[in-house]
């Protein structure tokens, strides 16, 4: 055990997801030996994200104003939305520069050992944006896991009565990937996924 | 298949020990408490990711000690593969195949394929159903290592699934006792509700054919290994018991005449959620699904459990671990044969005809506590354990 202002630091960093008891240690002597200005900043930067950062009114991204960067982008298309879990989910279809459309982050997937049902996602708010007959298709694109492919089956249903087209994410192979490498559970997902070659 | 190298670090009793091994009988003999059993348990661990004793890993690793390592080269037709299995009781195991780490233990699976004996298989016939279940669900796996992902899946979606059914259960017990409609979320529970059906449905469906086609395999071959063992004793029958179908419980010679079609069995679980939702709802849990079917054993007219004597108890389990046998070796590479103090429990008569029937195994591992134990029919190499310590005898 340090003296007590250290031993603070270090239990509040250990709190941060991935960071064990030796990095938290690690991170606080590092913060001990940094330029007073540098820490400033980050004490200023943690204290900064607290305070403006929201939730988009729209699609529930994290955003600096009401709305996100991406709901106010008038050359989005506005037929299309894509459903993702969390805000990372956002800025990882983002990088793949494919997806013009908007979306809307869910907040987490339907999950009943977590507490975690309909009521706790943004899917009210997710039924009002198709509301208006606007919007032509819907991408799931939650997580390939139980409670992500519960969460789409659970959207399908809802949105299906709407007329909207109900599409999701293709589950498979790695690009560059070797097959003898894939997993049998990727791999046969995979199969039941495949598609016709047109030549 | 043979096992040609195992070394343990860490594990149960052992602080450290390496083993030579060769084709054919090797004989552990020692007394009671020295650790036979954990040498074979350490194999078996490597063939099923399990132990054959204990639930959870904690007690595998020697006291003090933070991991324990199982170290084997498998041997199969010319091929050899080095299993390194690093076992972290509260944190995920590691497992490294030819001295390259794989991204999950799982994928060792199938590489080293063992059937166990032991003293604990008595409960095959006398006790729960759980154990019965285990035993398929470990030979699917054993077969096809696909099937611990389906297993787990399956797992996953019971369990989130009874999570929402308890939500709904206290739901209904609160407004029963408010009087009225609470403002409460029960619609949205149900269609929620629908969502997991369909996915129990579609893993069960897989879990159910699986094991209907498995016990379908293992009949003939299950009556053979019983007859050969106990003559003269009525035949030995194997049925499923599923919650799909209420027709079973007074056949024991017939198998379900349902199909072991998965769209087909995936349509007729999803009729059954639908007619017990209300019970399911009232009890807050899952009542119909592979996790509690059961594999009936019959001895002619009567079910084993509860009418067989002991010894037919003991010929029925062996049988079963016979059959499994049979089935792995049919597939393609003989399992390692491992008998962990079996013959101490079992008539001589019984003794010999499981000797014989055992004998032309590729591989086969036997513990005793003394010599005697083991049948002459099974002489071969023997090791003595003690203290903490195995050393070649002779």
């Amino acid at each position: 055990m340090y003296e007590g202002v250290v031993q603070n630091l270090i239990d509040e960093l250990g709190l941060l997801p991935g960071v064990g008891p030796k990095s938290a240690q690690r991170i606080a002597f590092h913060l001990l030996s940094a330029d007073p200005t540098d820490v400033k900043r980050l004490a200023h930067a943690l204290l900064e994200v607290k305070e403006k950062v929201r939730f988009c009114r729209v699609c529930g991204n994290v955003a600096a104003e009401d709305d996100c960067r991406i709901c106010r982008d008038a050359r989005r298309d506005l037929h299309v939305i894509c459903v993702v879990e969390e805000s990372k989910d956002v800025v990882a279809i983002e990088r793949t520069r494919e997806f013009r459309g908007r979306y809307h982050v869910l907040g987490g997937a339907i999950s009943p050992i977590d507490g975690i049902g309909p009521d706790d996602l943004r899917i009210r708010e997710l039924m009002t944006r198709l509301a208006d007959g606007q919007v032509t298709e819907l991408i799931l694109a939650t997580d390939p896991n139980l409670e992500g492919e519960a969460t789409a089956t659970y959207l399908a249903r809802l949105v299906k009565p709407m007329g909207v087209k109900v599409t999701r994410l293709a589950s498979g192979l790695p690009v560059g990937g070797d097959l003898e490498y894939a997993d049998e559970v990727t791999l046969g997902r995979a199969f039941e996924g495949r598609r016709l070659l047109d030549v | 298949m043979h096992v040609a190298h195992l070394s343990l670090t860490d594990f149960r009793s052992y602080e450290s020990v390496e083993l030579g091994l060769e084709p054919g009988v090797t004989a552990f003999v020692g007394p009671n408490g020295q650790g036979k059993t954990n040498l074979v348990e350490a194999l078996g661990y490597v063939a099923t990711l399990a132990s054959h004793r204990v639930s959870t890993d904690a007690p595998l690793v020697r006291h003090g000690a933070a991991r324990a390592i199982v170290r084997t080269a498998v041997h199969r037709d010319d091929r050899r593969a080095l299993v390194e299995l690093e076992i972290n009781p509260g944190r995920a195991n590691r497992a490294r195949l030819n001295r390259s780490p794989v991204s999950r233990p799982r994928e060792v699976l199938g590489l080293l394929r063992t059937v166990l004996f032991a003293p604990e298989d008595l409960a095959l016939v006398k006790g729960d159903p759980a154990e019965r279940r285990r035993f398929l669900d470990d030979l699917l796996v054993a077969r096809t290592p696909r099937f611990a992902g389906v297993r787990a899946d399956y797992d996953r979606v019971l369990k989130q699934r009874g999570a929402l059914l308890r939500t709904a259960s206290m739901a209904r017990r609160g407004r029963r006792s408010a009087g009225g409609d609470a403002p409460g979320s029960h619609g949205d529970v149900l269609s929620t509700l629908e969502v997991w059906d369909a996915h129990l449905a579609r893993h069960g469906a897989e879990l159910l054919g699986a094991r209907l086609e498995l016990v379908e395999a293992l009949r003939p071959l299950c009556e053979q290994a019983y007859a050969a063992l106990a003559p003269g004793s009525g035949a030995a029958t194997l049925a499923y018991r599923s919650t799909l179908s209420s027709e079973l419980s007074s056949e024991f010679s017939t198998g379900l005449g349902i199909t072991s079609d998965r769209a087909a069995l995936t349509e007729q679980l999803l009729a059954r959620l639908l007619e017990v939702r209300s019970s399911e709802i009232e009890r807050g849990v899952t009542l119909v699904g592979p996790h509690r079917d059961d594999l009936i054993l019959g001895l002619g007219e009567l079910p084993a459990r509860g009418y067989a004597s002991h010894g037919e108890s003991w010929s029925f389990a062996l049988a079963l671990r016979l059959a499994a046998y049979d089935l792995l070796r049919a597939d393609g590479g003989d399992p390692v044969l491992i008998l962990d103090d079996v013959f101490a429990e079992l008539d001589s008569q019984r003794r010999r005809r499981l000797a014989e029937t055992v004998a032309p195994a590729e591989q086969v591992l036997i513990t005793a506590a003394v010599p005697e134990d083991v049948p002459s029919e099974l002489a071969g190499v023997r090791f003595d354990v003690a203290e903490g310590g195995v050393a070649r005898a002779g």
